[in-house]
């Protein structure tokens, strides 16, 4: 029956099933949180994908563009007195025009060149959010006010939950709106340039497209979709660190995109759900929770090349067709 | 897609499975859970902590358990990272059903879990420093370390009887040394101490010598305070004494441990620092309340650890230590009664000193729990 | 005047140190054009290999060389268990794995080693050396001669052995030089082996100065990295030159301007300089192939 959909139509059926029926195995509420992560994750990757996946450039400063989003969130209501959401519309603009405004000399660079120069960027952003204390609270971090999303479907709805529950379907949708832009722009003319930017620069340019322009789309939007994901880890936890901007963070974003399949936003999804579960699984090996952390990172990488999700595809496909 | 995602939550539900089994056996278990920073930059502290706590549920249990119940304990590392931190406070209520939690090694960590247990109205007992975790009072949380005010207080107070009013301030950038900066520059004023240089190193920094050049050559100093833990104060000490700086160095109890002196070498000589008892056991008095708690603790710790004890896994000892009082004295685990048992604290005798909590005071120390120490021949000595 | 001659000796210090790294990303990346992320962790397994087998009983230098040759042998390894069963996968894929490599040595240190700070004497005790007003601890002198020599070693070796001529031709056409007769497994296990006994070389000389914990090598592949970068991807001189380079810019923005903001100032630098320069001080200048 699937088989008459187009492919990114398909994806997001296959999504929205996942979202609704997860819960039924989720055997304590602290689950919602852990999809909550997983879902607010997937929205920074995402935007990965888009960079990493679709345009084949590199980043390890992208967890900066989280950190403005979240700053965005914990300063905007303090400060200028704005909506928490409206904070999250302009941490979004603030990081996508910071990105426009760098994007042009970074982008220049390549391969390792543009990786320490995003890395740098991001790291100048960490350190702003770690040393402006009066304004960020410094390494201990602050408080943000939340969006009220449990307290709202109590007055409306009039009956109580947990706020965790709440942000799972909030997050689910904000996850679906994210991932059907980015399907979207997969099959719209900038997307096919973007892709053809992966295969080959040269021979993109030889056919005339302004490489320059569109690598820079894909750094704006792939901003964009950090500095949301920072937002809305700042509303759903209502407190932030400058961890959130941390290399450490950026490379789990990269690792999250490689990890589940690059190429595509259902593999980029699969990736950040197995970086997030894991480490409440790998909890149970106590002290050797970074070895096994560290040992599945290498053996996913060289036994499924193309990420967990298409090598999966690949092998059920090939116990399809025999 | 589908089978990997069915596959992914299958396996956590399955492992929770197992872990609920272990965790809920026949007979009544009281469950208590930590989340430290047992790996990670704060490790230096989470590691001691973990550890206590592990030995002294083992002696409760052996000893009969509490109420006639035994103690399980679910402990997590967060890493000193808050959105972690924050996860597993939510496992622990929410998934681990836990009575009472212990943790919070970090500030930050500690500052994103509290809205989860005054939520789900669960004691929490922090391990960090700052004095924002118990002030303003928040129902459900308590702390066992001197706050870093309290530390910037006892400094400043032996520099006034020293008549120093002119200092310099190098601290570290962590979340622990900027809260005690900060905390610091806001006190020195009530001891008429004037801060005339102010600098900062990073974490991992390995070479703090041009920030003490220009401390150095400061107008009218006096003094020197060290905010910070790990290994940025043992390498400013061995700085300090690199370029010949001969004014008085203070230190934070960030550094209360046997390593500090280790690791800064000879240049450790004549550094001071505010700290707990713990450090000078064998030097208090046969008559002071705290000798035989400190003695104990000591004795147990290297025991079972094989490692020298210091100040930061004392913080956990005190927090178990009271946890347990308060259920005793409750005569049940109910969280709400633990809570209240908790607040009436009085007198409890720790490793940090005498604690006498209140509705007001959910840390119960004052500046005597401190002893101002100076580091001679490679020892602690109490110099007041 | 003192003072600015304290802070380049600051600078050198920590910058040889961080041209240490340099050079161990630079071996590897010249081999294979993989970017090793765990760098940090082979001066992470020098400094506290040493600290143990020293505390064993070993006298010093015996504990260094040894540490340095366990650490050689865990970069051999790394090679034949991660990075060979890999070869052909893409680069984003060769640094997850590197990465992935480096959480997994800092976790086992965690479990071998335990989670505290430690040190060792420095080699030439600790009185300092006045010097024009300015003070220079011995061990400074150590890693600075460490660094030069690790250079000059390097240099010869790729310009002037066989050996190391072969590294840079498997690194330019894996294929061509297997076809001339070169045996790219053993140059890749060699140049991995080489590249982990200078990161432990660093650790073994900076740990008297900076001290050493399972996890310090996080920052340092970090810096290290950045310095290759800055010197130019490859180039064992770029590599020098970029490590000092940001360690004195780090020593004087803290001694004149803002110690806060130090690391802030290096990657500014970075940034502006591969802006106008986007293969680094002394890159080649790399034709894409079509």
């Amino acid at each position: 029956m699937t088989a008459y959909l187009p492919p990114r139509v398909r994806a997001l059926i296959i999504l929205t099933i996942l979202i609704a029926l997860a819960p039924m195995l989720f055997p304590s509420s602290f689950y919602y949180r852990v999809g909550t992560l997983i879902f607010i994750n997937s929205i920074a990757v995402i935007g990965l994908v888009i960079l990493i996946g679709y345009a084949g450039q590199i980043s390890l400063g992208h967890a900066g563009f989280s950190g403005i989003g979240a700053y965005a969130c914990a300063l905007g209501p303090v400060h200028l007195g704005l909506h928490p959401f409206a904070s999250l519309i302009l941490g979004a603009v603030v990081s996508a025009l910071l990105a426009w405004f760098v994007g042009r000399p970074i982008l220049r660079l390549k391969g390792h060149y543009l990786a320490v120069a995003t890395l740098g960027l991001g790291m100048l952003i960490s350190m702003v959010l770690t040393n402006e204390t009066q304004l960020t609270g410094g390494p201990d971090g602050m408080a943000v006010e939340g969006l009220g999303l449990a307290k709202a479907v109590r007055e409306t709805l009039g009956f109580k939950v947990k706020t965790s529950v709440v942000w799972y379907w909030f997050g689910g949708g904000m996850l679906l709106i994210g991932a059907w832009l980015a399907l979207n722009l997969y099959n719209s003319p900038t997307g096919r340039v973007l892709r053809s930017l992966h295969d080959s620069e040269i021979a993109a340019k030889t056919v005339g497209a302004d490489v320059a322009r569109y690598k820079l789309v894909a750094f704006v939007i792939s901003a964009a979709y950090a500095s949301v994901a920072g937002s809305l880890l700042a509303l759903f936890n209502r407190f932030i660190t400058p961890d959130i901007a941390s290399f450490l963070h950026s490379v789990e974003l990269v690792t999250m995109t490689v990890l589940g399949g690059a190429g595509s936003v259902l593999g980029g999804i699969a990736g950040a759900t197995l970086l997030t579960a894991l480490p409440q699984v790998l909890t149970m090996f106590h002290e050797y929770e970074h070895v096994m952390l560290g040992l599945i990172m290498m053996l996913v990488m060289i036994f499924m090349r193309d990420g967990l999700l298409p090598t999966l595809r690949k092998l059920m496909l090939r116990r399809a067709i025999p | 897609m589908k089978l990997k995602e069915v596959f992914k939550t299958t396996t956590l539900a399955a492992a929770t499975a197992a872990m609920t089994t272990l965790a809920t056996p026949a007979f009544a278990e009281i469950l208590i859970g930590s989340t430290l920073a047992i790996t990670g930059r704060a490790s230096f502290l989470g590691d001691p902590e973990a550890k206590t706590l592990a030995m002294l549920v083992d002696e409760v249990n052996a000893a009969g358990g509490v109420n006639g119940e035994p103690i399980k304990l679910i402990q997590y590392d967060d890493g000193g990272d808050p959105n972690k931190a924050r996860t597993f406070a939510t496992r622990l209520v929410e998934d681990d059903e836990v009575v009472a939690v212990i943790g919070g090694t970090t500030s930050g960590a500690t500052m994103a879990m509290i809205p989860i247990f005054e939520e789900n109205e669960i004691p929490f007992i922090s391990l960090a420093g700052a004095v924002a975790i118990i002030d303003p009072v928040k129902k459900w949380v308590f702390k066992t370390p001197h706050t870093d005010r309290m530390a910037c207080e006892k400094i400043f107070t032996d520099m006034q009887a020293n008549g120093i009013s002119k200092i310099g301030m190098i601290s570290g950038t962590g979340g622990f040394g900027k809260s005690m900066r900060g905390q610091c520059l806001d006190v020195a004023g009530n001891y008429q101490i004037e801060v005339v240089a102010d600098e900062t190193y990073g974490p991992s920094d390995s070479d703090m010598t041009p920030q003490l050049t220009n401390i150095k050559n400061a107008e009218g100093i006096q003094a020197v305070v060290n905010p910070g833990f790990g290994q940025g104060p043992a390498i400013v000490t061995r700085n300090y004494r690199q370029l010949g700086i001969d004014l008085p160095l203070y230190q934070s109890h960030g550094v209360a441990s046997k390593s500090f002196i280790e690791l800064a070498g000879d240049a450790a000589e004549g550094v001071r620092l505010p700290a707990a008892a713990l450090l000078v056991a064998s030097d208090l008095a046969d008559d002071d309340p705290q000798k035989p708690v400190v003695t104990g603790y000591i004795k147990a710790y290297e025991a079972a650890t094989g490692e020298p004890v210091s100040t930061f896994g004392g913080h956990a000892y005190d927090a178990f230590k009271m946890l347990v009082a308060a259920m005793e004295t409750a005569g049940s685990s109910d969280p709400e009664a633990v809570r209240d048992a908790l607040e009436n604290t009085r007198g409890f005798v720790g490793t940090g000193g005498v604690v006498n909590m209140s509705a007001e005071d959910h840390l119960g120390l004052d500046l005597s729990a401190f002893k101002m120490l100076e580091i001679r021949d490679g020892n602690w000595t109490i110099v007041e | 005047m003192s003072e600015l001659l304290q802070f380049v000796f600051s600078g050198l210090t920590v910058g040889a140190v961080y041209a240490l790294v340099a050079l161990g990303f630079t071996i590897i990346y010249n081999a294979s054009e993989v970017v090793n992320f765990s760098q940090g962790e082979f001066v992470m397994l020098g400094g506290m290999l040493t600290v143990f087998i020293f505390e064993a009983g070993l006298p010093l230098w015996g504990a260094a060389f040894l540490a340095i040759f366990i650490t050689a042998l865990v970069g051999v390894l790394l090679n034949k268990l991660a990075i060979e069963p890999a070869r052909g996968a893409s680069v984003v894929n060769l640094i997850i794995i590197t990465i992935g490599a480096s959480i997994f040595l800092r976790g086992l240190a965690q479990i071998i080693f335990d989670k505290q700070l430690h040190r060792y004497p420095s080699f030439s005790g600790d009185d300092p050396l006045h010097i024009a007003g300015a003070t220079l601890l011995p061990q400074s002198i150590w890693v600075m001669f460490g660094a030069a020599f690790v250079f000059a070693g390097l240099y010869a070796f790729f310009t002037r052995t066989l050996t190391g001529k072969a590294i840079l031709a498997t690194a330019n056409n894996r294929l061509a030089a297997r076809l001339v007769g070169i045996n790219t497994n053993f140059i890749m296990a060699l140049s991995f082996g080489l590249s982990a006994a200078v990161g432990a070389t660093a650790g073994v000389l900076v740990t008297p100065i900076t001290l050493t914990s399972y996890d310090i090598g996080v920052m340092l592949a970090l810096k290290g990295f950045a310095a290759a970068m800055l010197g130019g991807m490859g180039n064992p001189f770029g590599a020098l030159v970029g490590g000092l380079f940001i360690g004195l810019i780090e020593a004087t923005t803290a001694g004149y301007l803002t110690s806060e903001y130090k690391d802030a100032a290096a990657f500014i630098v970075i940034l502006l300089t591969l802006f106008v320069m986007p293969q680094g001080l002394f890159g080649a200048k790399s034709m894409e192939r079509v």
